[in-house]
């Protein structure tokens, strides 16, 4: 009986175990909240730089909530490359709200799934976007390289940090930035190829997000020159220190339109219709805006622009709808399988 | 030459060859572990602690450990009947299943995430029936067991069948001669026979269920204090610059891997001295 006796706890173990894994599978968030204890959960699924603004944000927007409904609203957050977070929404994350880098991602949920119905963008002010940035150079202090603009990465002993496009929102901003300014600067689309082509040459590490690219630089000092976000360099000089590092601004870069939106589809299934749409609208209000300029977001709301208007250089910026034909053919073009960054890559590692 | 008389160079290789093991050793494996433990505290006691007891720091703990708690016993289950099955019983297609069972030592863990997300994900094969019926795999804790369960399936099994293999079916055969039952068997003959390697066996899985990262990143969602468990934890830490919280969970992380090959070898201590006792 010695052994059998051993065997039980085990036995007991097993059977909670088991028990536990069918409660974790069972529970959702919408019996939570019309369970009538008000307590209600939305998920924000959103880009890599992000982490900073909404942990500020979202203790604000929880207070407005419960000042103004009396419930209590619990923000989950996930955080990682663009395109890979959209996949996961389409592979059947469960998010409320979607806040990526970049509209195309965004479209790609409403085209194949239920999550999201199309005409999204049109829901809320400034096409959706409750902030925008552009794209800076980060440099070594003292910028050893003279690097000063797009035309120096191509320089010999440059190395430069950019993360992949493939799967990083601020990666294609990064590269469609470069290509604008080759092709105002050297005049037709072979010589923008071309200088981009030199370009992703000079990158030794392709990053899946534009984080993991700004640790690489940053953190494990490989590279002369990081393409990033603005919010993403100013961040990096704040926590990394400010004697590290310097911002270079090019002569040309491009409006970065981060977009967000409800996923109408997912919301409806959660019962969170209601507090999702409040969330992103919260987003446009003067309180977060200041939150926005603070986490060196450029904000959309004029007030606000007023007040931050010493921290953000001014840039020349092209749009993506003025050069591209906005994101959807950008994309098809670009990023595709098979399309223009694929086949510079390819052939610059033969 | 004979053998046993030793050749001048002996010495030499010798010591080359220790030197280098043990060179290799500290470069390789013990510096890092170092640099974890030093940087973890490089800001005192105070931050560390802070880190470990932050809620989502604490939330990824107990998914980790929930996750072990759940695969470790399946795998526990499946290990004894795998090794049972093949070394007491013969049956065709048994080298096939062994076969299987080394599957995942074989796979890259990031195509054993990728395969559940194509089987559970939404746009998979059971994807919409499951999102119809409410039940979440993906990007849950469900499909994060899966994944660990996955990963870890061969161990047990793997420490089981050469030892209940060398130990043949004579014991079994004689209790059941002498009238005991089936489960009697298992449970009075069996299992005291093979118990250290089974703890062994389970040391190893709950090693590697606690600090696999590639197939438990691809199904998690990344979700703060819901689907992180420490391994992701310890990225997300890493990439918002909280070097130190990270390495702190990291060097909780190595704790549990020292703690379990300071168990390793005190069973392996015990089992060859059991092992010899209980065959004579």
């Amino acid at each position: 009986m010695k052994i059998s006796g051993k065997c039980l706890p085990f036995t007991v173990a097993l059977l909670g175990a088991a028990l536990l894994a069918g409660c974790s599978g069972g529970a959702s968030r919408g019996e939570a909240g019309e369970g009538g204890s008000k307590r209600i959960e939305i998920l924000n699924v959103s880009y890599d730089p992000t982490r900073e603004l909404y942990e500020e944000i979202n203790p604000k927007f929880q207070a407005r909530w419960k000042a103004e409904t009396g419930e209590d609203v619990t923000i989950n957050m996930s955080h990682g490359g663009a395109g890979k977070q959209a996949r996961a929404i389409m592979d059947g994350l469960d998010a409320d709200v979607a806040t990526l880098a970049l509209a195309y991602d965004i479209d790609e949920i409403a085209e194949k799934t239920p999550a999201l119905s199309k005409g999204w963008q049109t829901r809320l002010p400034n096409n959706s976007a409750p902030y925008t940035s552009t794209i800076v150079f980060l440099v070594r202090k003292g910028n050893p390289k003279g690097v000063s603009d797009w035309n120096d990465l191509i320089k010999p002993g440059v190395a430069v940090i950019t993360p992949n496009p493939k799967t990083s929102g601020g990666a294609r901003w990064n590269f469609l930035a470069a290509w604008a300014f080759a092709k105002g600067k050297y005049g037709s689309d072979t010589a923008a190829q071309d200088f981009v082509k030199k370009l992703y040459a000079h990158v030794p590490v392709l990053d899946s997000g534009a984080r993991g690219a700004t640790t690489t630089f940053a953190e494990r000092g490989i590279g002369d020159v990081l393409l990033t976000w603005e919010n993403e360099a100013f961040l990096a000089r704040k926590e990394l220190g400010e004697d590290k590092f310097d911002i270079v601004v090019p002569s040309l870069s491009i409006l970065a339109e981060p977009p967000v939106t409800v996923l109408d589809g997912n919301a409806k299934r959660h019962g969170t219709e209601k507090v999702a749409e409040a969330y992103l609208r919260f987003l446009y209000t003067p309180e977060a805006q200041d939150i926005i300029g603070k986490n060196y977001y450029r904000p959309v709301d004029p007030a606000a622009q007023k007040k931050f208007a010493d921290v953000f250089p001014k840039v020349n910026l092209v749009t993506v709808d003025q050069a591209f034909g906005g994101w959807q053919a950008a994309q098809k073009r670009f990023f595709s399988d098979g399309g223009i960054f694929d086949r510079i890559f390819a052939d610059g590692r033969k | 030459m004979s053998v046993s008389v030793p050749f001048r160079g002996d010495r030499m290789v010798r010591i080359a060859l220790t030197l280098a093991a043990t060179a290799f050793v500290a470069l390789f494996l013990l510096l890092p572990l170092i640099a974890v433990f030093v940087e973890a505290l490089s800001k005192g006691v105070a931050v560390f602690v802070a880190a470990l007891t932050e809620p989502d720091a604490l939330a990824a703990i107990k998914l980790t450990l929930l996750v072990a708690g759940i695969s470790v016993p399946l795998n526990v289950i499946f290990g004894i009947c795998a090794a049972w099955a093949i070394t007491k019983f013969d049956f065709p297609g048994k080298s096939l299943l062994i076969t299987f069972i080394d599957l995942p030592f074989s796979v890259s863990p990031v195509v054993v995430g990728l395969v559940y997300v194509l089987l559970f994900g939404a746009q998979g094969w059971f994807g919409p029936w499951l999102i119809e019926h409410g039940i979440r795999i993906i990007f849950a804790v469900p499909g994060i067991v899966m994944a660990t369960v996955f990963v870890t399936f061969p161990f047990i099994a793997r420490e089981l069948i050469p030892l209940m293999a060398e130990q043949g079916r004579d014991d079994e055969e004689a209790a059941l001669s002498l009238g005991a039952g089936g489960l009697q068997t298992f449970l009075r003959v069996t299992l005291p026979n093979i118990r250290w390697g089974l703890l062994y066996g389970v040391l190893l899985c709950n090693a590697r269920a606690m600090g696999e990262f590639g197939a438990v990143s691809v199904v998690s969602g990344h979700l703060r204090g819901l689907t992180n468990t420490m391994p992701l934890h310890v990225e997300i830490l890493y990439n918002e610059y909280n070097f130190t919280a990270a390495f702190a969970v990291a060097s909780l992380l190595a704790l549990l891997a020292l703690l379990t090959l300071v168990l390793k070898s005190t069973l392996e201590w015990k089992f060859d001295y059991s092992h010899g006792s209980v065959r004579h």
